[in-house]
């Protein structure tokens, strides 16, 4: 298990040096406006002045390596446009903080509603409760989030007496961004969770356990809930570290300044130095979702061992 | 003969499908012994599953018993009971396990893959005997035991996927018997099973039965576990029983057309070139009303009347009895088939 854990963290390191390189190699084929805010003013010369002292008239090796030298020293270089000559990780650390709360309330809210969304769904299947289940499910995958997003907003800020806007200080002003994040993924975990109980709910070990005399509610949740749960485990990291990426329109529609659309501004005003750091934020998060999706799943299933034992059958 | 522990009178099971209804069990009377192992044999779709099922509450939801009783004499009160009248789904969880409890037929997905097989027997120990947990897992480990599980004690704390198929049956079994039942149904329990783990579940079942005082019911379409096993076999063929009586009395003396067809149907050493002996005809379609006796169209020896009215009764002697015309006095003699005459003469089976 832990000579797994080892290999596979070392893995994603290589997955994350070859992302970075790629990136790295393409962002220098930009032109260089991207450095330099009053590039029309300058003259030829204040522009090489200028490459030099930033190290881009290197050859590219040379700049990789010192690149990666940076990085291991916790410098992801400066931000020559969004904000000029502030360190990139200083601008970031403003802004993940705000996205990681909101992503761990959304994930919290969305998890405590969801799950028992699809349990219950599942348990009274093709009843009451199931059907109107469904009805929510369609219309959060069917309607454009925009639109309930838009709604939520103006009805839900008069209900709870709050602003349009975002205010960090306020624990009131939290609920609707976090509820909106929610939104898609309590219909995800519920219609898929219902589905596979449903699945499991047909298989013979659930048989038996009905003929040994187990309850109904029993047979649901000691035997069949944990089964089910198992294939959505390995989503759950992945759609926790998607919310806290961002959900560019509700951090707009709030005014939120956390990460969403923060790439696609950079990446519009030539600020190479902040997509490089965003870049390598979004491809740990990628490579750590898949890892602990993988580590939640051999902790709920003893089928899967991650190292090789001898012997095993 | 020991007192009876279950009756089935007249019972009829149909079940709604797509607007239509199929009667799946069409007034079948039988009895359970204290101690027997009673076979119910029969082809696929015969409705030997759905008839077992019934003495749960197992049967699937569009599935309802439509007449006919089900007693059940086995209560620690000695009051008979009527299955048929269960109407609530918690009354069954007194019923399933604690009375009558079953092992199905494939052992390899009859267990939960994530759960020690340990606390899945436990499960069973903890439902229907007033034990704390520790007595409960002493139990456990006895229960391992006894179904042959070598080192108990490290196999408690094993997922079923660490099982090979014949010993995540004796689990299964062994989970049966944690329940402590009066009736253990055994739907199929060797089929999935290779022949030498066969017998080796066989040879436990029958030491258990003794050991736990088990009334057995044993479903399956293998003649040959049938002789081995059983004391007592009924003959089932479209939701009917349509004979039973005493291993013996069915395989020396098998009366109704459709058993000494099954009979024949065992393959046996024979002359190279002659085909193995199979029934015409399939099975009739349980959707429509049937006429007569259910096996006739598929008979060829079938008597005007077989198509008219359908047989009662005739009884063979106080163990054996057949619904067929055959056995009415004015029928004409029909010899049984020469398969009958191996048999007896300890050929085969």
């Amino acid at each position: 298990m832990f000579k797994y854990l080892c290999k596979r963290i070392g893995r994603s390191l290589l997955t994350l040096v070859i992302i970075l390189i790629i990136v790295f190699s393409l962002l220098r084929l930009m032109p260089i406006e991207g450095y330099f805010p009053n590039y029309e003013k300058m003259t030829p010369q204040q522009i090489q002045v200028g490459l030099r002292e930033m190290g881009l008239t290197d050859p590219l090796p040379k700049q990789i390596v010192r690149f990666f030298g940076d990085l291991l020293q916790g410098d992801m270089g400066t931000s020559r446009i969004y904000r000029a000559n502030v360190p990139v990780s200083e601008i970031l650390a403003d802004k993940v903080p705000i996205s990681i709360k909101l992503g761990v309330l959304s994930m919290l809210v969305s998890l405590c509603l969801g799950i028992p969304l699809g349990a219950l769904m599942a348990r009274y299947k093709f009843r009451f409760f199931d059907k109107i289940g469904t009805l929510f499910i369609i219309c959060i995958e069917a309607v454009p989030a925009a639109i309930y997003f838009l709604y939520i907003q103006l009805y839900g800020t008069q209900l709870l007496d709050v602003g349009l806007l975002f205010d960090a200080g306020n624990p009131k002003c939290w609920i609707l961004p976090v509820f909106s994040m929610s939104l898609y993924n309590i219909s995800f975990y519920g219609m898929w969770l219902r589905r596979y109980m449903v699945d499991e709910s047909n298989k013979d070990y659930v048989k038996l356990a009905r003929a040994k005399g187990v309850s109904e509610s029993g047979v649901m949740f000691k035997h069949i809930f944990r089964n089910a749960f198992v294939p959505l485990a390995q989503y759950i990291p992945t759609a926790f570290l998607n919310t806290v990426i961002g959900s560019i329109y509700i951090e707009s529609l709030y005014s939120i300044p956390g990460m969403g659309g923060l790439l696609v501004t950079v990446v519009k005003k030539h600020d190479n130095t902040m997509v490089q750091g965003i870049v390598l934020l979004y491809a740990c998060v990628g490579v750590l979702g898949l890892l602990l999706g993988d580590l939640l799943m051999v902790l709920f299933d003893p089928r899967i061992s991650l190292g090789k034992k001898e012997g095993d059958r | 003969m020991a007192d009876k522990i279950l009756t089935a009178e007249n019972l009829e099971i149909k079940f709604k499908l797509r607007g239509k209804t199929l009667n799946a069990i069409r007034g079948v009377s039988l009895d359970l012994y204290k101690g027997e192992i009673l076979a119910i044999v029969g082809e696929s779709g015969s409705g030997k599953s759905v008839f077992t099922k019934s003495f749960m509450g197992l049967l699937d939801r569009n599935g309802s018993v439509a007449g006919g009783r089900i007693m059940y004499y086995g209560r620690d009160d000695h009051e008979p009971l009527d299955l048929t009248a269960i109407k609530k789904e918690k009354e069954w969880y007194r019923i399933r396990g604690h009375e009558i409890a079953m092992i199905m037929q494939d052992p390899m997905t009859s267990l939960n893959p994530l759960k020690t097989i340990g606390k899945q027997i436990m499960e069973a120990v903890l439902l229907h005997q007033d034990v704390s947990r520790v007595e409960a897992k002493k139990k456990t480990l006895k229960y391992l035991e006894d179904v042959g599980i070598q080192d108990p004690g490290r196999r408690f704390s094993q997922y079923p996927h660490e099982f090979s198929g014949g010993m995540r049956q004796r689990v299964v079994i062994a989970i049966a018997i944690a329940c402590a039942p009066q009736i253990l149904i055994c739907d199929e329990p060797t089929t999935a099973l290779d022949v030498t783990i066969q017998a080796q579940i066989l040879d436990l079942l029958k030491t258990l039965r003794h050991k736990y005082r088990l009334s057995i019911i044993l479903i399956t379409h293998d003649l040959g576990v049938v002789a081995n096993i059983a004391d007592r076999v009924a003959v089932m063929y479209a939701g009917d029983i349509i004979e039973s009586g005493t291993s013996e009395d069915i395989f020396y003396d098998p009366r109704h057309p459709y058993t000494q067809a099954l009979l024949s149907s065992l393959p046996q050493i024979g002359v190279k070139g002659t085909d193995l002996f199979s029934i015409p005809g399939t099975p009739p379609n349980l959707f429509t009303e049937i006429k007569g006796d259910a096996f006739a169209p598929r008979n060829p020896k079938a008597l005007k009347i077989d198509f008219l009215k359908a047989p009662p009764y005739f009884e063979i002697s106080s163990t054996h009895r057949a619904k067929t015309w055959l056995l009415d006095p004015r029928a004409p003699k029909v010899d049984p088939p020469e398969v009958v005459e191996k048999i007896r003469n300890g050929g085969l089976v």
